[in-house]
């Protein structure tokens, strides 16, 4: 049988994964997203594995609002890269520095 | 039993998925493991019973938001030379990060509290119960203004990212008809007085 804590520390172990990613790959946008996306999978599985161990259903409702965030959120930060890349050529976080003093 | 090993089957490959996406050279990869890491994941929730969060967000990641990402992957030239620079020096300082963050979680979430009776209220599941019926009915009742909200949000996302990302060079050559009937005579007629020519 499948217990909570089998579920919680997968996705705590995605959520690290996820985080270790986003500091080896401090430059590219692209991974930096992805790692986002991962991160926001690893608080889904937790809201649904207490969803199913609590016989609630709330939980199921706010991946539903998550996952509706993280589609919006997708869309336009590939927005923001497309215009950066078309205004600079390159999608390197360490160029984003022009405001720099 | 067999629950569990299907579990640990999606899991590891889940986490392996994960793995690849952040240590992946090229980004198409990276996100070709990441729909993989997307389908693990949905394969999961239908071990938790949440049938209609697993079709979603396969319809929704891997249909629509993953197939965005490799469009834009594939439409940017990316120098990945510069962009991989830095990787080895900050792998010992992410390693320390995540296993520090991982040992912090899984003293809390490996506490016996979570094993407590409070938390195996799942067996309680009716025959003939439909988790999508139910998750409707809740969401169009209690939770009516959030979705609206919802679709608000999504609204906007479309508008942002339209407005952003449509380019506000004049790349295409379309006659614009407010100038074409407004033309005079003059700005395109030019005649010239000349006398004629002699015979060679």
């Amino acid at each position: 049988m499948i217990t909570l804590t089998n579920v919680l520390l997968l996705a705590a172990l995605l959520f690290c994964i996820s985080v270790a990613g986003i500091f080896l790959n401090r430059k590219n946008i692209l991974i930096l997203l992805m790692c986002i996306e991962l991160m926001l999978l690893s608080v889904n599985m937790n809201f649904i594995a207490f969803s199913h161990f609590l016989g609630d259903i709330h939980g199921q409702i706010f991946v539903f609002f998550i996952l509706t965030v993280a589609a919006a959120e997708a869309a336009i930060g590939l927005a923001i890269l497309i215009v950066m890349f078309r205004n600079r050529d390159t999608i390197n976080v360490e160029s984003l520095d022009s405001m720099k003093g | 039993m067999i629950e569990l090993i299907v579990f640990y089957i999606f899991g590891a490959l889940l986490l392996g998925a994960a793995t690849m996406v952040v240590v992946m050279r090229n980004p198409v990869h990276a996100a070709l493991f990441l729909v993989l890491a997307f389908f693990c994941s949905a394969a999961i929730w239908l071990l938790l019973q949440a049938e209609f969060l697993a079709i979603a967000l396969v319809l929704v990641y891997v249909g629509a938001v993953m197939v965005l990402f490799l469009f834009v992957v594939m439409m940017l030239d990316i120098n990945m030379v510069t962009i991989r620079e830095g990787f080895a020096r900050y792998l010992p300082f992410g390693l320390f990060v995540a296993i520090l963050m991982f040992l912090v979680m899984g003293l809390v979430v490996s506490s016996d509290y979570f094993l407590s009776d409070a938390f195996s209220t799942f067996s309680h599941v009716r025959e003939g119960y439909s988790n999508t019926q139910h998750l409707g009915q809740t969401l169009y009742t209690e939770y009516l203004y959030q979705f609206e909200i919802a679709g608000a949000i999504l609204l906007v996302a479309i508008v942002a990212a339209i407005s952003l990302s449509m380019s506000k060079a004049k790349v295409t050559k379309a006659p614009n008809p407010g100038d074409q009937v407004t033309v005079k005579k003059q700005d395109r007629l030019r005649i010239v007085k000349m006398d004629a020519e002699g015979k060679e």
